[in-house]
């Protein structure tokens, strides 16, 4: 993304007059006209909000009492609570598993789609069609192709003489679970990959193949260097993602009636799943924009680190 | 890359890589095994969504029946009318296209309003607007969602379809850069002609930069209709009365009554993703041109 303005922007005389005279504040005008629909949006739907919840985040707050100053309540309350630590274990455990499987995923289904074959657009939007599917469907398909009795899937594990394991039902398997759930929707990653894929120049794959280089070589020395911008944005949005997930899980572990559950074992309770819940089920308000803040800070450190690690493993065009 | 058709070449490419010295029945066999793993990958994504199609028209019996089996034994609509039955989907169906259009039309009209601000006019605030748009892409939703829901609590709006579709109308941040970015590819020229023609600078957005930005509003619409149709947690958190629910609330609210009726469910879930895939096939070319445009600078 270019933050620099257009060149041409130079060329144009208003913008070579000192600011303060009629036309710069004339321009000023029609940009915040333009601009108002968003900046009345910032206002009402971020800034003052972002305010809002740093403030509730150290009251204690029900909805229906005006909120009460309790400091660092919320906080000391979330670190002694061993089910948000339960919540954050969930979440982590997913967005560590999940971030480097969907990447490769998505990358080896994009080699797979770049085959010189016949039919690749058709392939390429069956392997996006899920992408479209309303989460909540996806949630209750997948609740009934992990059905231990009459599902798919443990009927294919069978087939290869796998006893396929009761997925939503053994807290070790719901992660799982939620997982496979994920990697069906990895088409949007695969295209950007696929369109990655075919930006890299053929004279370097022609180039290392009369250097001997065989197809692992290529991939390493080539494709991999070639695609890590690609890579690092994916890692960023993928991650965030994981982070915040949540429908997936929450439909996965809906019970009947919705009371507000968390999977067998609370196994399948993530961070965003717990925040809701205590928002809007137990209507802890203030404890909620705690948590909510403190995913804020992880997503924001987890981030950085990606970022600081980059330079070591993405290829600049510059350089 | 700005502009937004710069995708991806649908047509089969000549294998540049394969080497002449190779015998042809080497080179078929290779491209037997690519025909082979490529059509084995779009199964595995496409065979969900085909157990979704077949047990919507399997009878009770053949729906509970282990093994399971791919193709009914007995084909029957019966869980169509069922589903019909106890779901009221034309409802739903309803609200929930009343919701995702009043949020494209929203997303349509405010998003390329303030793209031009960023991208064409030049003011003071653009830059620092543009750091703004993409700070807020940034901040996770939970940041915000409880004020957010207490102002709306507070004007008495919840349980009202506004707190889903009023944000549209404010802007969208990742829609704003979006079309901001093409108009970065569009010529000043063309935008500087029409101001010395002595157009109005809102008569020269509207004739000239909305047509041209048109591939990027379509793009953006399609995203803004999909978001709309398939979200879950606002809808979750705002409508409480069965009467507004959106599709997705109506599947949660049936499903946690009813977790055993798999075949109404399933027609459900095949009713409700049909729109969204008829929208897929008619607008491909912006879903994986829109895709593609988001990675790269």
């Amino acid at each position: 993304m270019s933050l620099r303005r257009p060149a041409s922007a130079q060329t144009i005389p208003s913008s070579a007059r000192k600011p303060g005279d009629r036309s710069s504040r004339r321009a000023l005008w029609l940009g915040l006209a333009f601009a108002s629909p968003f900046i009345i949006g910032f206002l009402f739907l971020f800034a003052y909000p972002i305010a809002a919840s740093a403030f509730y985040s150290f009251t204690d707050f029900n909805l229906f009492q005006t909120p009460r100053w309790v400091g660092l309540d919320n906080y000391s309350q979330m670190f002694g609570n061993p089910t948000f630590w339960q919540s954050l274990g969930n979440t982590l455990y997913l967005t560590v598993i999940g971030v480097p499987l969907a990447i490769i995923i998505s990358l080896a289904g994009a080699h797979l789609l770049n085959f010189p074959v016949k039919g690749q657009p058709l392939y390429r939007a069956l392997v996006y069609l899920p992408s479209i599917v309303p989460i909540v469907v996806g949630g209750y398909l997948w609740r009934w192709l992990l059905n231990t009795q009459y599902g798919f899937l443990n009927y294919f594990l069978g087939l290869f003489g796998i006893d396929g394991p009761a997925w939503l039902q053994e807290p070790d398997w719901t992660k799982p679970a939620i997982l496979l759930m994920t990697f069906w929707t990895v088409g949007g990653t695969t295209i950007i990959y696929l369109a990655a894929l075919k930006d890299v120049p053929q004279e370097l794959y022609e180039a290392a193949e009369i250097d001997g280089a065989g197809a692992w070589r290529r991939f390493l020395n080539v494709t991999w260097p070639m695609i890590s911008p690609v890579t690092l944005f994916q890692v960023i949005v993928t991650l965030i993602a994981f982070l915040q997930i949540f429908t997936q899980p929450f439909i996965l572990a809906q019970q009947r009636l919705n009371t507000p559950s968390a999977g067998p074992g609370g196994s399948m309770l993530t961070f965003a799943m717990s925040l809701y819940q205590n928002a809007f089920a137990f209507l802890k308000m203030g404890y909620a924009s705690g948590m909510a803040w403190i995913l804020f800070v992880l997503t924001l450190v987890i981030t950085l680190i990606v970022l600081a690690t980059s330079k070591k493993w993405v290829h600049s065009a510059n350089n | 890359m700005p502009t937004i058709n710069a995708t991806v070449s649908p047509m089969p490419q000549v294998d540049a890589r394969a080497p002449g010295k190779r015998t042809p029945s080497r080179h078929r066999l290779r491209q037997i095994r690519r025909y082979t793993l490529v059509i084995l990958l779009a199964l595995v994504f496409l065979f969900p969504l085909l157990t979704m199609v077949s047990t919507a028209f399997k009878l009770p019996s053949d729906v509970f029946h282990a093994p399971p089996n791919l193709w009914p034994r007995e084909w029957t609509l019966a869980n169509f009318a069922e589903a019909f039955d106890q779901i009221p989907v034309w409802r739903y169906l309803a609200n929930t296209l009343f919701i995702s259009g009043m949020s494209v039309l929203g997303t349509v009209l405010a998003c390329p309003l303030v793209a031009y601000a960023l991208a064409k006019v030049r003011w003071r605030g653009a830059r620092p607007l543009l750091i703004i748009v993409l700070a807020t892409m940034m901040l996770p939703p939970q940041v915000t969602m409880i004020p957010i829901f207490l102002i709306w609590n507070g004007l008495g709006a919840v349980g009202t379809y506004l707190p889903l579709i009023i944000p549209a109308f404010l802007g969208t941040p990742f829609f704003i850069f979006l079309i901001r970015q093409f108009l970065l590819g569009v010529p000043d020229e063309l935008i500087e002609a029409a101001r010395i023609d002595g157009a109005s600078e809102f008569r020269t957005y509207a004739t000239i930069v909305l047509p041209i930005a048109r591939p990027a509003i379509i793009t953006a619409a399609i995203f803004q209709f999909m978001w709309a149709w398939t979200d879950f947690l606002n809808p979750l958190i705002y409508l409480n009365d069965a009467s507004t629910y959106t599709l997705s609330i109506g599947l949660y609210s049936f499903f946690g009554q009813n977790t055993v009726a798999w075949g109404p469910l399933m027609a459900a879930c095949v009713l409700f993703t049909l729109p969204a895939l008829l929208l897929f096939l008619l607008g491909q070319r912006f879903f994986i041109g829109g895709i593609s445009t988001g990675a790269f600078k």
